[in-house]
């Protein structure tokens, strides 16, 4: 292992943080201010386009971690032309735990735990990619009751998040009453959650080989309610804040990002949709069964904070749409698939048959074991793409478990966000991007 | 992968991907999308030629150490080394939608690789992900420093040779240490 004197020699590794302009280098202060992204195709940079200040007189000052509105530890070192906004460095790593350390040493029957606390405002979605990619490792192929509930519970952990997000969203703006109104019908799809699966959170429901459970009695009710409620609650919110002149000057034309800044940075999700991108893996790469549901795909127009709020409010409703078709098209059947090398048997068998009891003893002390080999899925979460690289050497652990978070790559469209903005358009602009810390540092 | 099937280019199209460039090996992952396997030098440049070719986005980046597996499964022609950088692109365009990775050898004793961050601004905290974790130096990227682990840290966690690490736990109605 290299000396960290040699390494810091080697690589000239500085420190993390945002130097002064005096002491920061060329190419580093054109990166910030955005350079790199404004070439056309196959240009080649050249030194002196760019004009690089290296006077003294700006003010370097942290935002965070401990901020309240950088939701969570995001720590944003920023440098200031009196309110003007000049370079950002996002700076993360404090809540950095190690997990994916960690889920080289769980079973893949262990590892959803592990996974579904990253983005812990959709943690279904993480244990959906996970499960996926096991499966494709697998090679097994799922009864269509557990493909459908997977992508009723998905569209539903949507909207919760969604609603999160417009909650804490309008407290970044001032707005007290849509937090309160985005939390309380946040709550309605957490009681449903929590009645199907046990938990608010942290669910650990979608399992390799399907669900855990079936659906409980009753639940196209509880869904239809949720769906008729929401539906309603949108209209107020449209004329809370959608329709309202204070909300809409606050936003329209702050913190805008083109198309191809966001196809740059690597942005996904909402952000990329809102400056015109129809990406949107639901549509572009079905997985589960989106091909065969009606939704549209919401894209903006300015990229700017107004069309990331619209975007998001009008995934709301698609959701809801497609939340209303699987309740309608709900097939009957296994919710699990019924491979005793994957799935545990029923707990009644575990009484009467001797094999099952060894299945289900195996697959808990052991695990399940996955074929060698290596494969990328990647879902469309709230956020955007969540990709799961799993590699599997053949045992029951999965050798190398990497997750492409969302927010850790729509995070870096943040500096180009803020640039040349306002300090106080930045905690809106923030807020925009819908960060979760838990799934950035991982 | 046992059932890989794939040849060198240049060959038939892989799904998807359009030509692969002569002498890169190439095979089809399980998700039935292709996997290039450029050598450490013509790496950048086969990316550069996906990039004019309509892939505008780098999707992920990742390193994996395969110090402890050392037995998989790559196709013919390609060596197998210590490290991997894996790396997925994608092309957003309206009908032409596809995914496209990269498998890319990286030995243990000169583990370095070109960074893609002047082809994809986008690499920048990825790459730095892959150095903080795994030690592979991206030559060309502009702030390679540490990113989830702090500053001072040594070494670089996710390695197979680095141990997961015990904290003692103390607990309350246990004995004590005399």
């Amino acid at each position: 292992m290299t000396k960290r004197a040699d390494l810091a020699k080697e690589t000239g590794e500085p420190s993390q943080e945002l130097a002064a302009r005096s002491q920061t280098a060329a190419p580093e202060l054109r990166r910030e201010a955005g350079a790199v992204l404004r070439l056309p195709d196959g240009h080649v940079l050249d030194p002196s386009d760019v004009d690089v200040e290296t006077g003294d007189d700006t003010m370097i000052i942290n935002m965070g971690p401990q901020h309240p509105s950088t939701h969570g530890v995001l720590r944003l070192m920023m440098e200031l032309d009196g309110e003007t906004v000049l370079r950002t460095k996002p700076i993360i790593g404090y809540l950095h735990t190690g997990m994916e350390k960690t889920a080289e040493e769980l079973t893949y029957v262990q590892g959803a735990t592990n996974v579904t606390r990253m983005d812990y405002l959709a943690p279904l979605s993480n244990e959906l990619v996970f499960s996926m990619a096991t499966e494709a490792l697998l090679g097994v192929d799922l009864p269509p009751r557990a493909v459908w509930i997977r992508m009723l519970l998905a569209e539903l952990q949507r909207i919760s998040s969604h609603l999160m997000w417009m909650a804490t969203n309008g407290m970044d703006l001032g707005s007290t009453t849509m937090m309160i109104f985005g939390f309380r019908e946040r709550e309605m799809v957490l009681a449903f959650f929590e009645k199907t699966t046990g938990l608010r959170m942290n669910h650990n429901f979608i399992r390799p080989g399907g669900t855990a459970a079936d659906l409980p009695d009753g639940w196209e009710d509880d869904v239809a309610v949720i769906c008729d409620t929401i539906l309603e609650r949108l209209d107020v919110y449209d004329e809370l804040l959608t329709g309202q002149p204070i909300f809409r000057e606050r936003v329209e034309g702050v913190g805008v990002l083109t198309a191809d800044e966001a196809l740059a940075l690597s942005a996904t999700g909402p952000i990329l949709r809102s400056t015109g991108v129809s990406w949107d893996l639901r549509r572009s790469m079905p997985y589960l069964a989106y091909d065969e549901v009606d939704f549209d795909v919401i894209v903006g127009t300015y990229g700017d904070n107004f069309d990331r709020y619209a975007v998001r409010l009008g995934e709301i409703r698609e959701s809801v749409r497609i939340v209303r078709q699987a309740v309608e098209r709900m097939p009957s059947g296994d919710y699990r698939v019924q491979d005793k090398k994957v799935t545990p048997p029923p707990r009644a068998r575990i009484d009467e048959s001797m094999e099952a009891l060894i299945h289900h003893f195996k697959l808990f002390t052991e695990g399940l074991m996955v074929p060698e080999g290596e494969v990328y899925v990647a879902v469309e979460s709230p956020r955007g793409e969540l990709g799961c690289y799993l590699v599997s050497d053949g045992t029951s652990k999965p050798y190398r478990l990497h997750i492409r978070a969302p927010s850790f790559a729509n995070l870096q469209s943040l500096p180009v966000m803020l640039r040349n903005g306002l300090v106080a358009d930045a905690i809106a602009t923030i807020s925009s991007v819908d960060p979760v810390m838990g799934e950035v540092d991982r | 992968m046992t059932d890989l099937t794939g040849g060198t280019g240049p060959g038939s199209d892989v799904p998807g991907g359009g030509p692969v460039p002569e002498g890169v090996a190439f095979a089809v992952g399980r998700d039935g999308g292709a996997i290039l396997f450029p050598d450490r030098q013509r790496y950048h440049e086969v990316v550069a030629g996906y990039r004019e070719a309509g892939f505008s986005l780098l999707s992920d980046l990742c390193a994996v150490d395969y110090l402890a597996h050392p037995g998989r499964t790559l196709p013919d022609g390609v060596t197998a080394e210590r490290f991997e950088v894996a790396v997925v692109l994608v092309c957003v365009a309206r009908r032409q939608q596809a995914r496209l990775r990269l498998r890319v050898q990286v030995p243990e004793a000169d583990a370095r690789l070109a960074s893609l961050w002047d082809l994809y601004p986008g690499a920048e905290a990825m790459e730095r992900e892959a150095f903080d974790l795994f030690g592979v130096r991206f030559d060309g990227h502009p702030d390679l420093t540490r990113i989830l682990m702090p500053d001072d840290w040594e070494g670089h966690p996710l390695r197979k040779d680095y141990g997961v690490g015990r904290i003692p736990v103390q607990f309350k109605e246990a004995p004590g240490p005399r």
